[in-house]
């Protein structure tokens, strides 16, 4: 008996045997996608959901992403202030400046002679005249060393300070901007912050998805049935419904990137303003085709791990009977 | 093709719906299967399709032990078997050229072939005509041609119904019963469950009646048994 169902299989010729695979793929990838269309209302709804839950790490990334970018910026304003003893001579301190400058790690230094400090103070602190009464010079001396930019992390400009307070000339070495150390930390915190979120919004979506397939599973239960009964295999009776989770991925990562991209629209505006006013030029960077490409990516899998689960769970319930 | 040794069916419920149950029935046969109602008729035709598992004792079609067949093969193994029910089966959302052309899609046939044969199983039991319509539109006795073209179009060696003609009138279930009489002269294994002893006293075929779960006669037992 088996002969004569055999001889009249596809599968004898692997080539088109493959082909057909391949097109029955092709029309269950679009077939789930009609399906999704026929409510579109919900589907809405649904991809909406997982677009808000993708779209908030993916917004939280990007301004960490763009705050980087503006204290990379601020790296390069990170110096040092050297203030000499004041018995150390002029000609003394210049000698030093040369020194520091050939060290590596440092870009250039500015000598700040005692007078100078002086006349600097007094048109900044406006407390001239009463300085002018001081008979003797009370400031220091000031070497201001500017690192290189690859010497600029936290860690390597503190090294470069332990080195300078070394020299026997030097009272007090300062590192300005101890602040941007501290950023760097708060945004590592953030950082995490945004994966633990990342991940957590990530089993959101797996949950709205595995329950949303689900529903379907069971609104076609009469055709599981049916399918079961002729001879579906799990994996055909799968197909459709993982296709299904595939789309609602691919749309949800769609609507994602549209209000990531909204978003960032509306505030680049105002952000240029205010970074004029501090003389800094800044633009707000919005998601590039790798990010983008990512966001699809992860919507996508999102979507199959979802729709696997739910598969995986429901589909052995349903049993002809 | 069927052979059923000291088999037995116990339902999770602890009912036995089949006692000690054995026959044999030779490839090509058609028989019918009678009994009262809860006699264990669906439950034997269960068994064969492996819908259920004996509790007891063996159940061989073709030469398969169905006990030795794993969960993952059983999809393949029912695609040797046609089935049809009392209530159809069939998928109201889909045309009945899409309903009859399912199992072909299943198995992986090519698109021309699909064609060819779901026009092949639809003219053989009268149907050309309505293979683009939905299923809802047609009447009971059509409905149940369209699970029969669907149960026969990927030719299998076996047919299994569960009273066919349940809800049609003397003269539906005598056409229905002409168009598996028509299988059964092609080589196909026929065997129907039915209440309907008026229409199959008037034909020639081999009777199995149940009782309470039990082979209670057999009107042609085979010698191989
Ligand atoms: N899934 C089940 N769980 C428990 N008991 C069952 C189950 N299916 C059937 N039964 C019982 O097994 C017995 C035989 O059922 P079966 O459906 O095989 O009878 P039948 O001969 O087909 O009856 P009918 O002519 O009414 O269709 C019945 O008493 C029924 O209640
Ligand atoms: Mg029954």
């Amino acid at each position: 008996m088996n002969s004569k169902t055999t001889s009249s299989r596809p599968e004898r010729h692997l080539t088109t045997g493959l082909r057909v695979y391949l097109l029955r793929h092709l029309q269950v990838f679009f077939y789930s996608l009609g399906q999704l269309s026929r409510s579109p209302f919900a589907t809405l709804m649904t991809a909406a959901v997982i677009g808000i839950a993708l779209a908030l790490p993916t917004g939280l990334h990007l301004m960490l992403k763009n705050a980087r970018q503006l204290s990379g910026g601020w790296d390069g304003a990170t110096q040092i202030s050297l203030f000499l003893k004041r018995t150390v001579q002029e000609e003394q301190a210049r000698r030093l400046a040369n020194q520091i400058r050939n060290l590596p790690g440092v870009a250039g230094v500015r000598f700040i002679s005692r007078r100078e400090a002086l006349n600097e103070f007094r048109r900044l602190s406006g407390f001239g005249d009463a300085l002018t009464a001081l008979e003797d010079n009370p400031l220091p001396s000031v070497l201001v060393i500017q690192p290189t930019l690859a010497a600029s992390d936290p860690g390597k400009t503190g090294r470069l300070l332990q080195r300078l307070r070394q020299y026997p000339a030097v009272d007090i070495a300062q590192l300005d901007m101890q602040w941007v150390k501290r950023l760097y930390a708060i945004m590592n915190i953030v950082q995490r912050g945004v994966l633990v979120l990342a991940i957590l919004l990530g089993i959101a979506v797996l949950l709205v998805i595995g329950n949303t397939i689900r529903l379907a599973i069971q609104n076609r239960r009469a055709e599981i049935v049916v399918m079961k009964l002729i001879g579906g295999t799990d994996g055909f009776i799968r197909r459709p419904f993982l296709y299904t989770g595939f789309w609602y991925g691919v749309f949800g990562g769609m609507i994602a990137y549209l209000l990531v991209t909204l978003s960032v629209s509306i505030l680049a505006g105002p952000i240029e303003k205010l970074a004029g006013l501090y003389q800094h030029h800044f633009r707000l960077t919005g998601l590039d085709a790798e990010a983008t490409l990512l966001l699809l990516l992860i919507g996508i899998l999102l979507g199959l791990g979802g729709s696997w689960l739910a598969v995986g769970r429901h589909l052995r319930e349903i049993e002809p009977a | 093709m069927i052979r059923f040794t000291h088999a037995s069916k116990r339902y999770t419920s602890g009912f036995d719906a089949l006692q000690d149950v054995s026959f044999h029935m030779p490839a090509g046969q058609m028989a019918f299967l009678t009994g009262h109602s809860g006699a264990g008729k669906s439950t034997l035709l269960k068994l064969i399709a492996l819908l259920e598992r004996s509790s007891r004792g063996q159940v061989f079609v073709n030469g398969q032990n169905l006990g030795k067949i794993p969960r993952w093969r059983i999809p393949y193994f029912r695609r040797n078997i046609g089935i049809i029910f009392q209530d159809h089966q069939l998928l109201f959302d889909r045309t009945v050229f899409d309903n009859v052309a399912l199992p072909l899609i299943i198995a992986g046939y090519p698109q021309r072939e699909i064609g060819r044969r779901v026009r092949a199983a639809l003219d053989k039991v009268g149907l050309l005509g309505k293979e683009k319509v939905y299923p809802i539109t047609l009447s009971g006795g059509e409905q149940q041609r369209v699970g029969i073209a669907r149960a026969v179009v990927n030719k299998p060696p076996l047919l299994l119904a569960d009273e066919p003609t349940g809800n049609l009138d003397p003269e539906l279930s005598r056409e229905i019963m002409t168009i598996f009489e028509e299988f059964s002269q092609v080589g196909v294994t026929v065997l129907v469950a039915t209440h309907d002893i008026a229409l199959i006293e008037t034909l020639p075929y081999r009777v199995l009646a149940l009782k309470n779960g039990k082979l209670h006669y057999d009107s042609d037992p085979s010698e191989e048994t």
